[in-house]
């Protein structure tokens, strides 16, 4: 399988790359230190083959755009956020299985 | 359709993984069931710095290690619940929400969860300012104020670790000594940062879509008010996750599993290792030892119950 690296997106790029994408975009917000992001981030890379082109997944590294995870009321990672017309529509706070990370997926993406 | 192993290991912490690399390494087919995180308690740990042999490490790294190290010995690792288990003549049926297993033997490795405030507020608001991990969520609070809970040692180190990026620490206790060892109270009791709230108890966490405060009751007198914090984290304690084992084997009154020295239970072909069982010492190393422990005494029954003709 080939592993597609979800794009590093920072505070000034959030806007452009997430809220005014056309496709709804899952955005995991991680840093460095965290043990369990460091679980999640193969899931997250897994989950963006399997979904291709229906969804984007970026993430955004809450040490360095710390504004963007302010705006969002990030108070614990991982934290995923799934964001459909520049709107927050499902989210999914700490490790789950890959399961449960499609279910939230899903249903963002039928809302 | 069930799955047929020799061993089926739940849980993934060190006691787990040990077992693991016991069990794959007598070539015994062998499967560790997950749920959540590989390292369990210790995946959180910023630092292990009391693991023989390994000066010091971050837990995530430490577990990863013990995984790949019983992975490439042969281990399975599948990522599911356990909801149930069943005897059913010599062999034990692990129930998952993901299918059955079939097991000679099992070793039960599911580790300890800590405990919760049980108060309003807590489950709506956890990860949105509630938080039982001060070294994972400290920095988003940065320059306010939160409440600590709890008087041991879990509860200082941590508050510690939150110390250096919040402006105040709220430690809320409901007793009017700590607990915790001497050292690090000297320390607490030394840091501006620490303000000490006594024989007090959480009864409500306050907020709408972020904590916002906490509703304190002072048991001496019963008197409320309400602490405006931005977060809340807890720290009072862990039980045994062994709920889901109740009315096979004995337990102590807190739920852990009663084990003799070779760590197996009264059930025959059921084993248990670390936080989950009796009179565990609650160290990595001690974990890691009782998996090691159980994967052997397990590969004895094993040979013994299920001999090759």
């Amino acid at each position: 399988m080939t592993m597609t690296k979800p794009k590093e997106v920072t505070d000034a790029q959030f806007e452009a790359e997430v809220l005014k994408s056309e496709t709804p975009v899952l955005v995991d917000f991680w840093a460095p230190w965290c043990g369990p992001c460091r679980m999640v981030a193969p899931l997250v890379e897994e989950l963006a083959d399997e979904y291709g082109p229906k969804m984007k997944f970026v993430k955004v590294n809450t040490d360095e755009s710390f504004n963007t995870a302010a705006s969002y009321g990030i108070r614990s990672i991982p934290t995923l956020i799934v964001f459909k017309g520049g709107q927050p529509v499902g989210q999914i706070i700490g490790f789950r299985p890959k399961n449960d990370l499609k279910r939230v997926i899903d249903q963002a993406l039928a809302s | 359709m069930d799955e047929d192993y020799d061993i089926v290991i739940v849980g993934g912490g060190p006691a787990g993984l040990a077992a693991g690399l016991y069990g794959a390494r007598a070539r015994r087919r062998t499967v560790l069931l997950e749920k959540g995180v590989i390292g369990g308690q210790i995946s959180l740990s910023e630092r292990v710095e009391n693991y023989p042999g390994v000066e010091a490490i971050g837990g995530f790294d430490l577990a990863q290690t013990m995984l790949r190290q019983a992975e490439n010995s042969g281990l399975e690792t599948h990522y599911k619940a356990v909801l149930g288990l069943e005897q059913t003549d010599d062999l034990w049926r692990v129930k998952t929400n993901d299918g059955d297993y079939r097991a000679k033997a099992v070793i039960i490795t599911s580790g300890a969860d800590y405990n919760r405030l049980d108060v309003p507020g807590e489950e709506r608001l956890t990860g949105r300012g509630v938080s039982y991990c001060a070294t994972c969520d400290a920095p988003f609070f940065a320059g306010q104020e939160v409440a600590v809970v709890g008087g041991g040692d879990s509860a200082l180190d941590e508050g510690m670790f939150a110390a250096r990026h919040v402006a105040k620490v709220h430690l809320v206790h409901r007793r009017e000594e700590l607990r915790a060892s001497r050292i690090l109270q000297e320390r607490v009791f030394a840091d501006p940062k620490f303000e000490f709230v006594w024989n007090t108890v959480i009864t409500e966490v306050l907020g709408e879509e972020q904590v916002a405060g906490v509703r304190l009751l002072h048991l001496p007198t019963r008197e409320e008010r309400v602490l405006p914090v931005a977060g809340v984290f807890v720290f009072i304690g862990h039980h045994p996750n062994t709920t889901y084992l109740r009315s096979l084997v004995s337990m102590d009154e807190g739920g852990h599993i009663v084990v003799n020295e070779w760590m197996e239970t009264d059930a025959p072909g059921l084993f248990a290792a670390g936080d989950a069982r009796q009179n565990s010492a609650r160290q990595v190393v001690t974990a890691a030892g009782d998996g090691a422990t159980a994967a052997v005494a397990a590969e004895r029954y094993i040979s013994d119950r299920f001999p090759v003709e």
